[in-house]
C-alpha cells in the first residue's frame, strides 16, 4: 500500500472512530429477468451441481444485512432495490427512472445476452454493472464492456481450475461428452482451451442426447457413449438432467467431472475454511436453503460496493468505482485469498472450489500452479491472452 | 461424595497419571485444542510427552486459564458450550451450555464475567460465570472474533471480521464506546504491558494495525513480507508479546512462519519457519520458549526464543487451534 493511501486510511479511521448517524444513502439496484429459464422450478428443485438453487437475490440481501453496522458507523445507509423486467429494455427503463438519488451500482443476475444489452443501454450513465451469474467467456473477452464487472467466475476460470485438479491427479486422458445446447458447446470450448493449456489429452469427443430412441443409441446409450480407454469423463451438460445419471453408469470404472461428479464452483455450502461456516449459516437462516456460487457472487458484489465505499469514505461514484476496480482493494470472499478485479477483463480474480454434492475436494489454484504476479491469475484469461479492448 | 473427597480422589488419580509429579497450582502442562478431534491434548511441559487427551464438547478452539489458575476454559464451537476443565483432575468437570458457536473470549480481571464473541448473532456476549447466564449482548459488526479485556477491565475490545472494525465496549454501561476501522478481517489482539498500544492482526491484509487505546485511533500499521511469499499468502492471526513488551510474535497463517517484531521500533526483525498454517502462539512464563499451533500439519512447533529456531515439532490432534502453557 502506498504511503499516501495509508495516510488516507488512517485519517479515515480517525473519522470513523466515532459512531455517526446515517447521513448518506447508497442504493444498489438488483436486476433480474422475469421467466429467466435458469430458474425454472423443476431445475431449482433438482439441485443440480453448479446450478442455482434459487434466485441469488438472497445473497445480495445477506450482504445488505451485514452492511448495516458498518453503514451506521460511517454514516452511509446501504439499500438494495430489486428490479424485475421481462427484457433488457424494461430493465433499463426502470433503472433510469428509479426515484431518489441516482443509482451508482447495479447487480445484474441476467443471462449473457440480456446482460450485454443492459450494460450497453446504461453505458451513458455514471454507474457500474456487476455480473453475478453469467459465466460466458465472451463477456470478458471480445464483447467486454467498460461499465461491466464480473463477479461470477468465467467458464475459462472454472475449467482451468478443473484442469489443474486433473493434472495434479495425473488423470490426463479425458473422454469429453458434449450436450446439445449452445452453453454446452461453450463449456467444451473452455475445456479444450484448459486442456491445451495444462497438457490434458482428449481421447474422444462425443455428443450426447437425452432419450431412448434406438436409432440414436450412439448418442443416448451410456455404455456406448463411454466405451474406450480414458482416465476420466468430462461431461458438459448445462441443463443437468443427462449428467446426473452418468456417474456409476460409465462403461469403464472412471470418475465423472464437469457438470456432475466433481464440479468447479464459485462457492459450496460445505466449505469449512476461511470463516465459511458463519457465512453459510447466516444465509441458511434467512434464505431457508443452502448457498450456491450464484448467491455467493451476489453477496460478494454487494460487499465489494460496501468495502469500496468504506475505504473511500464517501458515496462519490467516481471515487468509489475507481477504488472498487483498482488494485489496492482487499475483498474478503471467505475463500482465503484477497480478491480484486483484473484490469484487463474486469473479472474478479478468485479461488475456485472443486466440489461434489456434499463436499469440497480441493481449492484451485491447486498447490504448485504458479503465476508470475498472482497465482489466482492461473485461472482464466491472463493479461497476455486478453481480447478485451476497453 | 463430598467435595473434599472428590478433590482428593481426583488429585490421587492425577498423581497416578503423572508419576512422581506433585499436582501444584501450575501444572507445567501444555494444553492444545484440536478443532476436529474434539479433544484438548495435554503435553508434559518439558518432555512434550502426551499426558492425556481430554475429551471435550465438539470443536474446541479458544482456551484460557481462569485468573486463579485452577481451571482451563475451552470454547467449543459445534458443541455450543464452554467446557470447564479442572487442572487437578484433567477432566471436564463443568460446562456452560447453549452458547451459539462460541469461538473467542476473554475474562474480566476478577474472572466473574466472560466476554465472548457470538459469531452468528453479530454480538459480544457478557456471560456471568457464577449464574452461567448470558446477562448482556452488545450488538457489534458481523462475525465478531478476537476479544481482549483492557487493563483494569473498564473496556473490552472485540474485532468484527466482516465490518473490518475493532469495537470498544464499555463494561460498566455495556455500550459501544468507539468503532475503529482497521485492516481486512481483523482477528486477534495483544496489548503492550504498559497498556499504551493495542495490536490487532488483519488476516487478509497481512498486517498488524496499532491502535492508541487512549484516543482509539490507528497510529501505525506493520505489513509482513516474508521472503518467498506473496502478500495473499500472508494471513496473520495469533499475536503474543514478551513480558517486557520488547518483542512480539505474530503467527502468519498460510505463510508458515512466525514474525518476530521489535515492538518499540515497530519493525520486523525475523521470520521463523514453522508448520502449516501457524494460527496461535503462546510464550512460556520465562519467555524462553514459544509454542505455535499449526492448523494444517496437526502439530505444534517449539521455538527457542533466544535462538529464534524451531527445536522440536510435536504431533497433537487434528487441526490444532490454540496453545496454553500452565507454568
Amino acid at each position: 500500500m502506498n504511503t499516501l493511501l495509508r495516510a488516507g486510511l488512517m485519517l479515515f479511521s480517525i473519522l470513523a472512530s466515532v459512531p455517526a448517524g446515517a447521513a448518506d444513502t447508497m442504493t444498489v439496484a438488483y436486476l433480474e429477468l422475469i421467466g429467466d429459464p435458469r430458474y425454472r422450478e423443476k431445475a431449482i428443485e433438482a439441485r443440480y451441481l453448479g446450478k442455482p438453487w434459487g434466485r441469488p437475490f438472497a445473497g445480495a440481501d445477506a450482504a445488505r444485512r451485514e452492511s448495516k453496522f458498518v453503514g451506521s458507523a460511517i454514516g452511509v445507509d446501504f439499500q438494495l432495490e430489486r428490479i424485475e423486467g421481462k427484457d433488457a429494455a424494461e430493465l433499463i427503463e426502470q433503472v433510469q427512472s428509479l426515484p431518489g438519488s441516482p443509482v451508482s451500482f447495479v447487480l445484474a443476475d441476467l443471462p449473457a445476452q440480456v446482460l450485454s444489452q443492459v450494460a450497453e443501454g446504461l453505458s451513458d450513465l455514471p454507474l457500474l454493472v456487476l455480473n453475478v451469474s453469467a459465466p460466458d467467456d465472451t463477456l470478458r473477452q471480445a464483447s467486454c464492456q467498460t461499465n461491466l464487472l464480473h463477479v461470477f467466475p468465467s467458464y475459462a476460470m472454472l475449467s482451468d481450475a478443473l484442469a489443474q485438479f486433473l493434472v495434479s491427479q495425473k488423470w490426463r486422458e479425458v473422454l469429453v461428452l458434449e450436450g446439445p445446447l449452445e452453453t454446452d458447446r461453450q463449456l467444451v470450448q473452455a475445456f479444450d482451451r484448459s486442456a491445451k493449456r495444462y497438457g490434458l489429452e482428449t481421447t474422444e469427443k462425443r455428443n450426447f442426447l437425452l432419450g431412448t430412441d434406438p436409432r440414436k443409441r450412439e448418442q443416448n446409450n451410456l455404455a456406448l457413449l463411454t466405451r474406450g480407454d480414458y482416465d476420466v469423463v468430462f461431461v458438459a451438460d448445462t441443463e443437468g438432467e443427462f449428467a446426473r445419471g452418468l456417474p456409476y453408469r460409465t462403461l469403464q470404472p472412471r470418475p465423472v467431472v464437469g457438470t456432475e461428479g466433481l464440479a468447479p464452483l464459485a462457492w459450496h455450502w460445505a466449505w469449512e475454511r476461511h470463516g465459511a461456516p458463519q457465512l453459510n449459516n447466516r444465509f441458511l437462516k434467512r434464505a431457508k436453503r443452502e448457498q450456491t456460487g450464484y448467491d455467493w457472487a451476489a453477496w460478494m458484489a454487494y460487499k465489494a460496493v460496501v468495502e469500496a465505499t468504506l475505504r473511500v469514505g464517501s458515496t462519490d461514484f467516481e471515487a468509489v468505482s475507481a477504488y472498487l476496480r483498482g488494485q489496492d482493494i482487499v475483498l474478503d470472499g471467505f475463500k482465503g485469498n484477497r480478491l480484486s478485479f483484473r484490469p484487463w477483463s474486469n473479472q474478479l480474480r478468485q479461488p475456485i472450489l472443486l466440489g461434489t454434492h456434499n463436499w469440497v475436494i480441493d481449492r484451485a489454484p491447486i498447490q504448485g500452479f504458479l503465476h508470475a504476479s498472482n497465482n489466482l491469475d492461473t485461472l482464466g484469461y491472463d493479461q497476455r491472452e486478453t481480447l478485451c479492448e476497453q | 461424595m463430598s467435595v473434599s473427597t472428590k478433590l482428593t480422589v481426583g488429585a490421587m488419580l492425577a498423581a497416578c497419571l503423572v508419576v512422581a509429579q506433585a499436582v501444584s497450582k501450575e501444572t507445567g502442562y501444555i494444553f492444545v485444542s484440536s478443532e476436529k478431534d474434539h479433544v484438548v491434548t495435554v503435553l508434559d511441559g518439558t518432555s512434550y510427552e502426551l499426558i492425556k487427551n481430554i475429551e471435550t464438547s465438539e470443536r474446541p478452539r479458544h482456551l484460557q486459564l481462569t485468573p486463579d489458575g485452577t481451571k482451563l476454559l475451552a470454547a467449543c464451537g459445534d458443541g455450543e458450550a464452554i467446557d470447564i476443565i479442572d487442572l487437578a483432575t484433567l477432566e471436564v468437570t463443568d460446562r456452560i451450555d447453549d452458547i451459539d458457536d462460541p469461538e473467542a473470549f476473554d475474562l474480566s480481571p476478577d474472572g466473574r464475567f466472560m466476554y465472548i464473541s457470538l459469531e452468528d448473532d453479530g454480538a459480544l456476549g457478557v456471560l456471568d460465570m457464577q449464574s452461567k447466564e448470558m446477562v448482556a449482548e452488545i450488538e457489534v459488526g458481523e462475525e465478531p472474533e478476537g476479544v481482549l479485556t483492557g487493563p483494569g477491565g473498564e473496556v473490552v475490545y472485540v474485532t468484527s471480521e466482516v465490518a473490518n472494525m475493532v469495537h470498544v465496549v464499555d463494561t460498566e454501561s455495556r455500550e459501544l464506546k468507539a468503532n475503529i476501522l482497521v485492516g481486512n478481517r481483523p482477528r486477534r489482539f495483544a496489548m503492550t504491558p504498559d497498556g499504551s498500544e493495542l495490536w490487532v492482526s488483519n488476516e487478509l491484509s497481512g498486517s498488524i494495525s496499532i491502535i492508541d487505546p487512549n484516543t482509539n485511533k490507528v497510529v501505525d500499521e506493520i505489513v509482513f513480507t516474508p521472503k518467498g511469499f506473496r502478500p495473499e499468502d500472508v494471513t496473520p492471526v495469533g499475536v503474543t508479546m514478551t513480558a517486557d513488551g520488547g518483542t512480539a510474535f505474530v503467527a502468519l497463517g498460510r505463510a508458515n512462519h512466525v514474525a518476530v517484531v521489535d515492538v518499540p521500533e515497530r519493525k520486523v526483525e525475523d521470520y521463523i519457519l514453522v508448520g502449516n498454517r501457524a494460527w496461535n502462539a503462546a510464550l512460556s512464563r520465562d519467555n524462553t520458549r514459544l509454542l505455535v499451533a499449526n492448523g494444517l500439519s496437526d502439530d505444534i512447533s517449539v521455538i527457542d526464543v533466544a535462538k529464534r529456531k524451531v527445536i522440536k515439532s510435536v504431533p497433537v490432534g487434528r487441526v490444532p487451534y490454540m496453545v496454553v502453557i500452565d507454568d
